[in-house]
């Protein structure tokens, strides 16, 4: 399923689609940020309630295919502007973590 | 080619500022991509760089990244001039952490950079001089 597809089905906030085409498989829940370098999937989807700038680069390195702020966080500016710049996939949900967690795991495992 | 067939690539790393940090990992990981390499190799050596910037910027007041990329491995070498590390083998047990609140409240500080950087690298060396600073040399085989 793509980044695209999954925001619609789950009625997600568009807060930035850099790469809407990128297909979403699998997912991590975290905050930490060292604890989602180390075990995030490459290509899944990235559930946090962390919104400053520096979940861009670890988005961006640990390669996922999106970044999902749960719990109805709002992005830092300067996040929203990195993730525009690096045209990074950045989602928004007022789901709990754990609700949009399970949602996910029925769609893209 | 000539006798050295690498790419050379080196980053001053600032200190202290967590805003612009993962500046020079971004910037590896986008070299890597032009170079055509496998996204499961550049994404380990992204791992390790970013965990080893940070630590440089969180805990040494910047430092020095150079990054040797040759047609078998790539070779990450992290170099400051920062407090150094008192006891090696207790900085690299996952959860340890002398991280301060003001950097754990933007997430960082598990404890996990050290562990991850070990897992993530085919090899790791620290050398470190309390008072004087730390070196750490990380090789990511390319297969
Ligand atoms: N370059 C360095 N200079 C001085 N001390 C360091 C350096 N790198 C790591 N350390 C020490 O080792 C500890 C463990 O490092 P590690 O990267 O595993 O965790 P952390 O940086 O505290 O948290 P995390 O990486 O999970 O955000 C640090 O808290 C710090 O005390
Ligand atoms: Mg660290």
């Amino acid at each position: 399923m793509t980044v695209q597809e999954l925001a619609d089905t789950l009625q997600l906030k568009e807060f930035n689609m850099g790469e809407p085409d990128r297909t979403a498989e699998g997912g991590y829940c975290g905050d930490l940020l060292s604890w989602v370098m180390g075990r995030a999937v490459a290509g899944g989807a990235w559930l946090t309630i962390m919104s400053n700038v520096n979940v861009a680069a670890v988005a961006s390195l640990a390669d996922v295919a999106c970044v999902i702020l749960t719990e109805g966080v709002q992005p830092d500016p300067p996040l929203l502007a990195r993730c525009r710049a690096q045209d990074i996939n950045l989602l928004g949900t007022e789901m709990s973590t754990y609700d949009c967690a399970g949602k996910l795991h029925a769609l893209i495992g | 080619m000539s006798g050295d067939d690498k790419i050379h690539l080196s980053y001053q790393v600032e200190g202290g500022d967590l805003t612009r940090a993962g500046e020079a990992s971004s910037s590896v990981k986008q070299t890597l991509r032009k170079l055509g390499l496998d996204p499961a190799v550049i994404r380990r050596v992204s791992v390790c760089m970013y965990e080893g910037e940070i630590n440089m910027v969180i805990h040494a007041n910047g430092g020095l990244a150079m990054v040797d990329v040759g047609l078998d491995d790539i070779v990450i070498t992290l170099t400051d001039f920062g407090p150094g590390i008192p006891d090696i083998d207790k900085a690299m047990q996952a959860g340890y952490t002398t991280a301060a609140d003001s950097v754990r409240d933007l997430g960082f500080g598990a404890g996990m950079g050290l562990p991850n950087m070990k897992k993530y690298s085919d090899d790791m060396k620290i050398k470190s001089i309390v008072g004087m600073g730390t070196t750490v040399t990380m090789v990511i085989n390319i297969p």
